[in-house]
This record gives C-alpha cells, structure tokens and sequence, in this order.
C-alpha cells in the first residue's frame, strides 16, 4: 500500500445515524470474488431515490463523507469498506464507527475519523451549504481542517504508522515468526485441531432433490 | 490503609474473565502497542474468505495452521434442494472447495451431514471450549462466547492476516459486565433477554467493549440460550460477549468429538473452572438489568435496539431521549410502516422465520414445535422452519418435531443462513412483513423492502397461528382455534 499522509477533498453529508453495513452493500452483491468493482452498488437500495444526497450532481466529486453516529455497523463485510473506496471516498468522518467496519476501513486506506457530535453537524451544515468547501483530514498531524474549523482526532498508534509507512501488516507480523513458534509450543494439549476427514454423506431422505 | 473504591479498583490485582482469556493468548506485548493475539481457531465461509485466499496466494504465502481452521458452506446454500443454482453463489462455494484442497482445510460442504451455518456447526462438533480464542469473517462468531470462548467477527483483511500468521494484532478491549438481576419468567427466553438488553443500552450501546453476561439468569440457560445471547452482542456494538463456564458447560462438551478424556479432561476442566471473573477485579462499565418482570420482546423498528415488550405499542419518536433518536424513529416507523400508538400485538404478518445462527438450534426447534402441535399456521402464512445444522435437521427428525411443523402448514427445510440475509435462494420480497428468529431487522436485510420483526422461536411459532405478533400464553386453547 501507498504511504498516506493526509487527503484533502469535498465532502457530503449523510445525515442518518446507524447506517449498517447491509444498507452500505446488500448482501447479494457480495458474492462477488474480487476486491473491488463495487462502485455500482454502493448504497444500491438508498441511491434509488433521486433525492439521495449521492444522486446530488453537485457532490459527485465528493471523497469525504461526513456520516452520523455508529457509521458501519452490523455485518463485518469488507464489501462495504472496498464499495465506498471505489466509489471515490476516501475519508468517512463520524461521531462513531461500527468497530468491525472502522478495523477494515483502515486496513484498506479508507480514513474513518472520529469526531465529537457537534463537530461532524458542523462540518456537515458547511458541506450542505458550499459542496465546494474543502476538508482536509491530516493523518500525520490527526487533525481535520475546514475554513476556519480546526479539530484534532485519534487514531489506534499502529494503524496510523501502517499507513504512515504504507506497510504491508501482514510482513510485519511474520516478522515475529520465531515469538509465534514460541507461543505455539505452551498451547494445551485440551484445545482442539481440525482433522482432515473424508465427506460423510447426508442419509438418503435428506439428499432428496426436492423436500417436502 | 485506606484507598478510595476507585483507586482501590484500579489498583486491585484481581482480573475479569475477558482479561484472563485474552492474557492466555498474547504471543506479543508492548507499550503503546497492540497486542499480538494467538488465535486458536480460525472459521471460515464462502462469502469472507475469497479475496484472502487471494492475497496469500499473489504474496506467495501458505496457511501456516489448517490444522486450526474450519470452513463451512453455509452463506450461499439453498435449503431446499442440494443444488447451488446462482451462479455466482456456486462460484463462491466452488471456490472454497478450491482453496480448501489447495491449503489442505477441513471442508463441511453441502451434502455433508456435518453442514449447517458455521456457529451452529463449530459447537456441535466440540469445537469450541472454554478459554479459546475464535475468528471468523462474520459478526456473529460472538455467539461462541457462550463457551467462555473470546469470539469475534473479522473482516477480509485480517482473514488474510490470520490464515499467513495464526495472529491478529488487536487492541485491548474495554470490559463490561452485564448483570442480569433476578429470576424471569417461564416464557421468557435467551431473545427476550438480549433484545431487552439491546433496547436498554442501544444499538452502539456496548462499543468498544467485551461484554461478561452474570447473574442467577445467565447461569440457569442452556448452552443453546447462551449461544443465542452472546450472538447477539454484536448488535449492541460489543465486540464480543461472554459466558463463565460451568457444569452446564461441561455437561454439553462432554464426549463431543474429538473432546479430551480421562486425566486431559480432568486438567482441561481444573483450567476451565479458573475461567471466571475474581473478586476484586473491576470491570471498566457496569449494567444491571432486573428481569424478574422481562415479557416477550419484539422489535418494532429497523435496527435490534428498537424493541418492546409484545404487551405493549409502538413507540412515539417524542418518547426517544435525543434528536438522533428521534430522526431514526420517524425514518424506522416510515419504512416499517407502522404508527405510533399501535398495540404490537395488533401487527399483522405474512411470513414466519425461524432458524439463523441465533435461533436455529434444537432446544429453538423444540420450543417452536411446543407452541405449534396441535395447531395450524394461519391461512396466508407463509412459515419456513430452516434447522441450523444438518445435524439438528437430523436430532428434529429423530424427536419427530419435522412431522408437527409439516402438520401444521409449515416449510421443513435444509440448513442453510436461508432469509436471515437476502443472499442465497431463499428471499422475501417488498413489502412482506415477516416475524424471524434471526438477529437483523435493518432495511432490506431479508429482501428489498421487506419489513422484519425479531422475536424468539416461541413468540414466532405463536405468530404463525393467529397471523399476528403473538405471545405464546395469549393463544386459545388447542382445538378452539
């Protein structure tokens, strides 16, 4: 990955609060093998309605979404995080993140910042209000900034420096191969391991094509 | 010396259960850092795993345990027949078979009668224990913090991360112990106890946290009510949720396959019984919920957290605290399309689920069938009865409760996820209104459209006789109806 330091772009605010990863992407287009290609269904239910703030030609551009509270929760889907990356978002900015969904979106680049309440209603009436309004959201300095709005943000320290660096998590962690061999041999001898086993097949009256 | 409670607290050496089982798998730690978490177990399906197999592959990487992974169709399979038609679903399912004899992974594949959704599977099959640490690429890998397990949903990245490595870098949690205070009433279920504790706290209500579910209700479940519970912690934003393990515990693993015995079991168990929260430990949250007088709950709205009792209305949006609240209320109350002041019990149905990893086990099977014989699904009523598992399809029919469900009116189906997710064959189309024993009610969960009402296999079984939201002692007596 691509070391990130901080994006600037337009936003567009979506004012609803626990949009659910079901609502980001339904399940039936998750059956797809790939990591991306799901720009076309991205909020494939919502997007609908003409009046949906995404149909809006004015916030075409837009690669900050500015969300409400509990942002991606539900599903832990990944589908979501890949629909609204290739949709061209680069940045979901809420007052709070499903935990699954804001773990993903940093594992894909998509900067998911968390803001107190009046804060995102802030930056949200001054996108409403001027599309052109440029946010910029500074990963190395955690700060977001907008006109003259200016407000600092947190993020876990290790996903900062993986995307500071653009390092690749799982090489990191084989790096630790030998303390992971070490771990292996104190494990107890009660859990349990997943044999190999041939298929047992269903009895006759359940492989019937059609049931009753 | 005397210190403060909190101080005190703070400084006690005492650990929390969560704390015990996490502290079992650091294989890593350091300050500032997150921890490196030793997984022992790795689920997986269809729908999550794709585009990690992928990954490791353009990487040039291998499983480094298949030994320690599991993977089950489940997402994708119909329940009526043994075909996956979609096309693109048989290409999903196709490809785990792929990935699995490359990597050399058990494999429970449609047509197997060790088939059935993952978390219904993983338990029955004695994959779970007390004390481990489990992954899946889906929320609801929660429901085996039923074991004492610490069980959590992943996405496909860290997928990816676990097959390369049998690690996850995870961040310590936050605890919070959920006090369940008092003894409920005979009809009142493990659903209506964590749909309470959902409207209670709210949909994000646990964020950030594992919770520990206690008290004298906790201990009187099953293990299947305690599978339904913490597979529901997710919905309340929890990252996990978990249960001590006890003689109930150990009575249900007991001669599973594969289970320890003899002086194994016998350590294994003396391990186990350490398993509980210590006395002078502190949990960074509190919530007690009294549930001597806890009804039937359903939800009313378009997230798990807007529920009720059966016994009562739909809510006003005025009555909701905050102005998000409020603004979610009217959006539900318009897609759901109900109004405000209805008695919920009024709320008429055309579709009857049960089944899903939350309510597809056999003690759900049983308690649907105990409403159900003897009685007739409503005119009109469409009822599905989808088991969890091949297995418990197997353990239904020994017990004959597949006969009271085909006498009745209802569907007896194949195991499969079904319409718990508008994914595979199985779906419901605008605007039915469905009563399901499953874990989401959000917007188009089970098709476009569709308005659903959660509630326990009682409750739903209740429903299918009278055609509306219905708890099981508001029935007529048998052959009035």
């Amino acid at each position: 990955m691509k070391p990130l330091l901080e994006h600037t772009g337009y936003g567009v605010a979506l004012r609803r609060g626990d949009v659910d990863t079901d609502q980001i992407i339904a399940a039936e287009y998750c059956k797809r093998l790939t990591k991306s290609g799901y720009a076309d269904v991205l909020f494939a239910g919502w997007r609908k309605d003409p009046a949906f703030v995404l149909n809006r030609p004015a916030s075409s551009d837009a690669s900050i979404l500015v969300a409400g509270h509990n942002f991606g929760t539900g599903s832990s889907r990944e589908h979501a995080v890949w629909a609204l990356r290739d949709w061209g978002f680069a940045v979901v900015i809420a007052s709070s993140f499903g935990d699954i969904f804001r773990r993903n979106a940093f594992k894909n680049g998509l900067l998911a910042v968390e803001l107190p309440t009046p804060v995102v209603a802030e930056l949200a009436d001054r996108v409403d209000g001027d599309p052109r309004a440029k946010i910029t959201v500074d990963l190395a300095g955690l700060e977001v900034r907008s006109g003259g709005l200016r407000h600092a943000f947190a993020v876990e320290a290790r996903a900062r420096q993986l995307l500071l660096e653009g390092l690749d998590e799982i090489a990191v962690t084989l790096a630790q191969d030998r303390a992971i061999t070490t771990y292996e041999k104190s494990r107890g001898d009660w859990l349990p391991s997943v044999p190999n086993t041939p298929l047992r097949p269903v009895c006759p009256s359940t492989a019937k094509r059609r049931l009753i | 010396m005397t210190i403060a409670s909190t101080a005190a607290g703070r400084m006690a050496t005492g650990r929390t259960l969560v704390e015990k089982v996490w502290d079992s798998h650091v294989v890593m730690r350091a300050p500032g850092e997150a921890d490196l978490l030793y997984i022992d177990l790795h689920l997986i399906h269809e729908v999550s795993s794709p585009q990690a197999f992928d990954g490791l592959c353009l990487s040039s990487r291998t499983v480094r345990r298949p030994d320690l992974t599991l993977a089950v169709e489940d997402h994708n399979v119909p329940t009526d027949s043994l075909l996956v038609l979609d096309p693109m679903g048989k290409a999903q399912v196709e490809t785990l078979r792929k990935n699995c004899a490359a990597h050399g992974i058990e494999l429970f594949r449609l047509g197997d009668r060790r088939q059935g959704i993952v978390h219904v599977v993983a338990p029955e099959h004695g994959f779970i224990r007390p004390g481990m640490s489990v992954v899946c690429g889906d929320s609801h890998t929660s429901t085996h913090g039923a074991f004492g397990a610490l069980a959590f949903g992943i996405g496909t990245t860290d997928v990816e991360h676990v097959l390369a490595t049998q690690t996850l870098p995870l961040p310590r949690p936050h605890t919070m112990a959920v006090e369940f205070t008092g003894v409920p009433a005979a009809d009142v279920t493990a659903k209506d106890l964590i749909l309470a504790l959902i409207a209670h706290v709210g949909a994000n209500g646990a964020h950030g946290h594992v919770i520990e579910y206690r008290g004298r209700a906790i201990e009187l479940l099953s293990m299947e009510g305690r599978m339904t519970l913490c597979n529901m912690s997710v919905e309340a934003g929890a990252r996990a949720g978990l249960i001590a393990p006890d003689q109930v515990t150990y009575r249900y693993l007991k001669g599973r396959p594969g289970m320890p015995d003899g002086t194994t079991w016998e350590r294994a168990v003396a391990h186990w019984e350490t398993l509980r929260t210590d006395e002078d430990a502190v949990f960074d949250r509190v919530v007690r919920i009294d549930v001597s007088a806890l009804t039937p709950f359903v939800t009313w709205g378009t997230n798990p957290g807007q529920a009720v009792p059966l016994a009562s209305r739909v809510p006003t949006p005025e009555s909701f605290a905050d102005a998000q609240q409020q603004a979610a209320a009217h959006r539900a109350l318009a897609y759901m399309g109900l109004a405000s002041g209805t008695p919920m019990d009024s709320i008429e149905i055309d579709t009857v689920f049960i089944g899903s990893c939350t309510n597809g086990r056999i003690e759900d099977l049983e308690s649907a069938a105990a409403v159900l014989r003897g009685r007739s699904v409503a005119p009109g009523v469409r009822m599905l009865v989808v088991p969890g598992s091949t297995e418990v399809r197997h353990q239904a029919e020994v017990r004959g409760l597949h006969r009271v469900f085909t006498e009745a009116g209802a569907e007896w189906r194949l195991s499969g996820c079904s319409i718990c997710l508008g994914m595979n064959a199985d779906r419901l189309t605008g605007p039915a209104r469905c009563v399901s024993t499953s874990n989401r009610n959000y917007e188009g969960r089970q098709g476009l459209g569709v308005r659903t009402h959660l509630a326990s296999p009682a409750v739903a079984a209740a429903t299918a006789v009278t055609g509306r939201l219905t708890a099981p002692s508001c029935l007529p007596q048998r052959g009035t109806v």
